[in-house]
């Protein structure tokens, strides 16, 4: 395995045509092929931008807060009695989860296209918020397609989308949640496509989209290397996160990928267990295929339909990954397990308890295989966990689950 | 010669537009189908394209996305698609049938295995909407050597440099999306078609069919004064949602409108022979 990990230049992929090994790609219809290759010259033409870099790094300081810190997790390590837990504290951005990072990067290029209106998808309603906020602040006229049972069971973030003068439709068609506010999301992209900006919420969707939202969050993982090497004058030697579509896992891992010592482990959704069908774990229990315009690990029938998924965090609730992480397993370069709904939620109330942060539910699968693995390291040891964002917007959730209405 | 190929040369030798219904598989029930593409052929089409069903149709309107999911509330699955055409071939080996749909269930099918059987079955052209000629090598390869068609779509989008690729993918026929959007939309616009049509003309000699947007005769009749071909799906498609538990009454309104469009067609060819 470390022949890999020493072998590929990992800075090379994806391709010219967006291909990470087998997966990845652009499998989109016709109508959007030209808007793809525009937007993928201005991507790579600004991310050589010295001036577009700057104002980038601007926004991230002064708008989003960055640096967000790394935390040493005394207590939650003392109690787990192994591996010292830091958190990169995504939860602390503007807009509490990491999704703004890359929302800011996409909208300055939004700008520069000279689109006047901009569509997003989102399934916990993080991205929907990050976007709606980015639109706000550039003035651009936004509308965010959620799945009609998403926007259930996290209304709070459909108030502040609203709040923030976006027009969030619900989407009613198939399973109503993120895999069909993304199907909506590319309707309206091929019938607006001459003025409208998709910003995608995470590292899917055809090339450059899994490139590019990688790129823009990869800010977490190069705070996280350098912080702790001052922290502790080594690097970690695990890192953890949660994956729905793949983005703040991504976004910490990538930096990391040319330090062979470094483990890296995706939390998928395990929902009720593997064993019952009912999860969001491709990486896991799916299999190679083709949705939402790349080729990825798939949640499907034996006919190639895809099938409904479950997971208690509607973050987590997508039947597709980014195809790097396809890339990253069948490589072994990283490493994907399963957290079920039950141990996410007990991870949720731990992590609260014991160091006064709520996590976002989605977070919460990381956390959960943290204390499971955690206490098998050694002290001299240490791991990362991205706490991708807050849980404020899940109160209402975990609430209900414990007979309570808020 | 395929059979698509030969039919695009007898309706150009006749002065005519071809014809060509989409319809879904196992829309409104599987049972349906074969007997409604026999019934089609009657009413004038000359090509027939059959939807394979798919869970996430992203570049279908709301009326195919919802005969998609009642194709699969039956359990209409790729091998079932096949099937009806190996049906339908029983008696009727002259009409070409495209199928179009999406690609994932060919993927999990294997490609091999999905080019051996549609050529069995006689199949004549696949049209997978989310599969640009980039990423075809593999899959147009297989299909020309069992002597299928790749189709490929071009639209209002798509830059000269890209139609030259396209064009040099494409066989059997272009079909040209009129507009930008999904299926079912209303707003094609004839005249800017004719000038667009004439730009591919300049770059491919294949026939062009137009689709998308193709509500009614009067549009229908429009547009096969400057394509090879009129594609119309959601004006049919519509029509089994409208008759949820009377497919016969579908079939009869279904076969009414296709020979509404082949009327209105031949009388404006007639009137107007097109300037191509
Ligand atoms: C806090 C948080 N973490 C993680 C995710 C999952 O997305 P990704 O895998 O792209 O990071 C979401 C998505 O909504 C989220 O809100």
């Amino acid at each position: 395995m470390n022949e890999v990990r020493e072998a590929v230049d990992w800075a090379a992929f994806p391709d010219m045509r967006g291909h990470f090994g087998p997966y990845g790609g652009r499998f989109v219809a016709e109508t959007l092929m030209g808007a793809l290759d525009e937007l993928q010259a201005v991507y790579e033409k600004y991310m050589q931008d010295p001036e577009f870099l700057a104002e980038l790094d601007t926004d991230l300081k002064q708008f989003v807060g960055r640096p967000s810190p790394l935390y040493h997790a005394e207590r939650l390590s003392r109690e787990l009695g192994g591996a010292q837990v830091y958190l990169k504290r995504e939860d602390l951005d503007h807009t509490g989860a990491h999704k703004v990072n890359n929302t800011i990067g996409q909208a300055l290029l939004a700008q520069r296209l000279g689109k006047t209106r901009i569509i997003a998808e989102t399934g916990a309603g993080q991205h929907g918020v990050a976007t709606a906020t980015v639109a706000a602040r550039l003035g651009l006229e936004c509308v965010v397609y959620m799945g009609a049972e998403d926007i259930q069971r996290q209304s709070p973030n459909v108030y502040r989308m609203r709040l923030l003068g976006a027009d969030v439709v619900a989407v009613k068609s198939g399973s109503r949640t993120l895999k069909d506010a993304l199907n909506e999301a590319m309707r309206d992209w091929v019938t607006n496509v001459d003025n409208t900006f998709y910003i995608i919420g995470t590292v899917a969707g055809p090339h450059p989209y899994p490139a590019m939202v990688r790129d823009f969050q990869s800010v977490i993982g190069r705070e996280a290397r350098a912080q702790h090497l001052e922290m502790t004058g080594r690097l970690p030697d695990a890192l953890v996160a949660c994956v729905g579509g793949g983005s703040n896992a991504i976004g910490l891992f990538h930096p990391f990928l040319g330090d062979p010592s470094v483990e890296m482990i995706g939390v998928e959704a395990g929902g009720e267990g593997i064993a019952t069908g009912r999860h969001s774990a491709p990486l896991c229990a799916g299999q190679p295929g083709v949705l939402h315009g790349n080729r990825t690990y798939l949640m499907e029938d034996e006919d190639g339909q895809i099938v409904a998924t479950h997971s208690i965090s509607a973050g987590l609730d997508y039947p597709g990954v980014g195809p790097e992480h396809a890339w990253l397993k069948d490589l072994g370069r990283a490493t994907y397990v399963s957290v079920t709904d039950e141990q996410a939620l007990r991870a949720f109330h731990r992590m609260t308890r014991t160091e006064g942060i709520i996590p976002a539910l989605e977070t919460s699968h990381a956390i959960a295989h943290v204390i499971d693995i955690a206490p098998r390291m050694r002290p001299d040891q240490s791991l990362i966990i991205n706490l991708s964002g807050r849980g404020d917007k899940d109160l209402n959730t975990v609430a209900a689950l414990e007979g309570m209405e808020l | 010669m395929s059979r698509i190929v030969g039919r695009f040369e007898e309706t150009r030798a006749s002065g005519r537009a071809a014809l060509i219904p989409y319809v879904t598989a196992g829309d409104p029930a599987p049972e349906v189908t074969v007997p409604l593409l026999h019934d089609l052929v009657a009413a004038g089409a000359d090509l027939l394209e059959l939807g394979v069903p798919f869970s996430d149709p992203m570049a279908d309107g709301p009326v195919i996305q919802l005969a998609c999911e009642r194709a699969l509330a039956h359990g209409t699955r790729l091998r079932d698609v096949l099937e009806m055409v190996r049906e339908f071939r029983r008696t009727d080996t002259d009409t070409p049938v495209v199928l179009m749909g999406y690609l994932n269930p060919v993927e999990r099918m294997g490609h091999e295995v999905f080019v051996t059987a549609a050529a069995e079955v006689g199949v004549d052209g696949v049209l997978m909407v989310d599969l640009p000629p980039e990423e075809s090598g593999d899959l147009s390869g297989l299909l020309e050597q069992a002597g299928l068609d790749p189709i490929f779509l071009v639209a209002p989008t798509t830059s000269e440099f890209r139609l030259r690729h396209v064009a040099a993918a494409a066989r059997g026929f272009i079909y040209y999306v009129s507009l930008k959007g999904v299926t079912g939309s209303q707003n094609l616009d004839p005249a800017a078609l004719g000038a667009r049509l004439g730009a591919i003309r300049a770059i491919s000699d294949l026939p062009l069919g137009v689709g998308f947007g193709i509500r009614d005769a009067a549009t229908a009749a429009a547009v096969a004064q400057v394509a090879d071909a009129v594609v119309v799906g959601s004006a049919i498609v519509r029509l089994a949602e409208q008759h949820p538990e009377a497919p016969e009454r579908f079939r009869t309104a279904a076969a009414e409108v296709v020979r509404e469009m082949r009327t209105a067609m031949d009388a404006s060819r007639t009137a107007a022979p097109a300037a191509v």
